[in-house]
């Protein structure tokens, strides 16, 4: 039963794109079909974090208004053979994205793949409400900021209104994923810590990301974080943030650098 | 010599401003019997509460005749329930049931504007609230750019009120929860109307029209559980100590 999973925030800058390639790839890899969707028409991205932006023949657009097969727009992954992405475009808006159309290869992705994770773009307008509409699951990306707290908050209420579940009266599954965090900054009281955030928006935790220069490297050499430092901090939560997704039981702990006291000596010194 | 000034002013009389408002009038057209169409509407007024409260009605005669038991007293029945009849049309004043009345001067200018749909439960949103007579209980966290709007009673939330939610009600309102957003409660004017929280971090506190910000609350008292009360026209908020 394939499972469609959305990656939303309201907020922009927050690792939208990001989490979704590094999910996506974190799944992928425990040999499941995954195909990460852009809904970012526009102003896509997820091309270039996936490596994939010299392959990109047709989009999503081209396959909703019925101009190109879906099997046509899929790039599979060169890394990760069960990892594909479906592109969004750049020369159209979203207005070119109807919801039948969304809906007809929102159906057709269900059939191919084990998990279909929509890609949202910022904003509370018709984009992130199509991104959003067919999810079984939701995952909201948050930065410890007051300001990206509340956007989350409002994206909540649209995903227990403004979504198929919703209508039907059920509930989408919602999880929060905390990213950009620094363990050191949240002790200085300069950023709201994991308890104010859990508090103020009352649903599960799926993984505490901390800030990492990883994440960048990763994404300016066009690989997921999960695929590219698959060792590192960010990569090691992403990971267990995909078995919490799959079903898996862990307890959640806030990620920080176990050092040696020879790796300790030399840091102080240099 | 007159006195140049008062000779303009009297020659020219000041200028009236006026702007135009269009307000829309309800009609109500009684069917006979009577007694039982007034039942009708009490049942109405019960359900949906603000629907008559200052909008202006026109009471249309047109269904009944001459001779309809209880006509004599319909338009003091109608008003009895705090309905405002500023027309009457469809009958007429020389039928003898009806000479008594105190018609109101007739309007010129209406335009029909087609059926009004009388809400059933204007308050109950989309959440799935539990309405129980007066009272709306909300069981989950409103979350922000959510708005619940409750003109009969109290509210009641389980949850929490984020910032940027604002809650709306003629009487009090009660969250159990962490009160961050907005609280307007009183709004029919209910000046003995309060809010409870039980962590008090409003946004905005209102009670009958008055208000008062997060920068007015005694900072001692946020982030505790707290009440808002109307102080003659201050609005205080107290700890809450049983």
């Amino acid at each position: 039963m394939a499972k469609v999973l959305v990656v939303t925030s309201g907020k922009g800058g927050v690792g939208k794109t990001t989490s979704t390639a590094a999910l996506g790839a974190a799944l992928a890899q425990s040999g499941q079909n995954v195909v990460v969707v852009d809904f970012d028409v526009g102003l896509r991205n997820l091309d270039l974090v996936m490596g994939a932006e010299r392959r990109v023949v047709f989009d999503l657009i081209n396959v909703v208004q019925g101009d190109a097969r879906l099997s046509q727009a899929l790039i599979r992954d060169k890394r990760c053979e069960t990892l594909s992405i479906l592109p969004a475009s750049q020369t159209r808006d979203k207005d070119a994205l109807t919801s039948e159309g969304v809906a007809r290869v929102m159906d057709e992705l269900r059939e191919k793949f084990d998990w279909v994770i929509c890609d949202s773009p910022a904003g509370i307008e018709r984009g992130a409400q199509l991104a959003m509409y067919h999810a079984d699951m939701a995952v909201i990306v948050t930065n410890p900021e007051v300001s990206s707290v509340r956007d989350s908050d409002r994206i909540i209420g649209l995903l227990d209104s403004k979504t198929q579940k919703a209508e039907q009266g059920e509930k989408v599954e919602k999880h929060l994923l905390l990213t950009r965090y620094d363990p050191a900054r949240a002790a200085r009281k300069e950023m709201l810590s994991v308890e104010d955030v859990l508090e103020i928006l009352s649903i599960p935790l799926l993984g505490i990301v901390p800030e990492s220069e990883d994440v960048l490297k990763s994404s300016n050499v066009g690989a997921p974080v999960t695929l590219a430092a698959p060792t590192s901090l960010p990569a090691r939560a992403y990971f267990e943030a995909a078995r919490r997704l799959s079903g898996e039981k862990l307890e959640v702990s806030v990620p920080v650098e176990k050092r040696g006291f020879f790796d300790w000596l030399f840091k102080r010194d240099a | 010599m007159p006195d140049p000034v008062s000779a303009t002013s009297s020659n020219t009389p000041m200028r009236i401003r006026a702007r135009g408002r269009s307000f829309l009038a309800l009609v109500l057209s009684p069917e006979a019997p009577l007694p039982l169409w007034l039942e009708g509407l009490d049942y109405q007024i019960a359900r949906s509460g603000g629907l008559f409260t200052g909008k202006p009605v026109i009471l249309d005669l047109g269904l009944l005749s001459e001779t309809t038991p209880g006509l004599a007293t319909l338009l003091d029945d109608i008003r009895r329930r705090g309905v405002r009849i500023i027309g009457i049309e469809g009958g007429s004043r020389h039928w003898p049931a009806v000479a008594h009345w105190d018609w109101p001067e007739t309007l010129d200018g209406g335009r029909p504007a087609g059926e009004v749909e009388i809400p059933e439960d204007p308050a109950a949103s989309a959440a799935g609230p539990v309405s129980g007579g007066g009272t709306l209980i909300i069981e989950q966290t409103v979350r922000s750019g959510q708005s619940i709007q409750h003109m009969q009673g109290d509210v009641i939330i389980l949850g929490s009120v984020s910032s940027g939610a604002e809650i709306v009600a003629a009487g009090s309102i009660h969250v159990y929860g962490t009160l961050r957003g907005r609280a307007i409660a009183g709004v029919g004017g209910q000046s003995q109307s309060r809010i409870f929280a039980s962590r008090m971090l409003a946004e905005l506190l209102a009670l009958d029209g008055y208000y008062a910000v997060t920068e007015d609350i005694d900072p001692t008292i946020l982030g505790q559980a707290a009440q808002a009360t109307l102080d003659e026209d201050r609005v205080r908020v107290l700890p809450l100590t049983p």
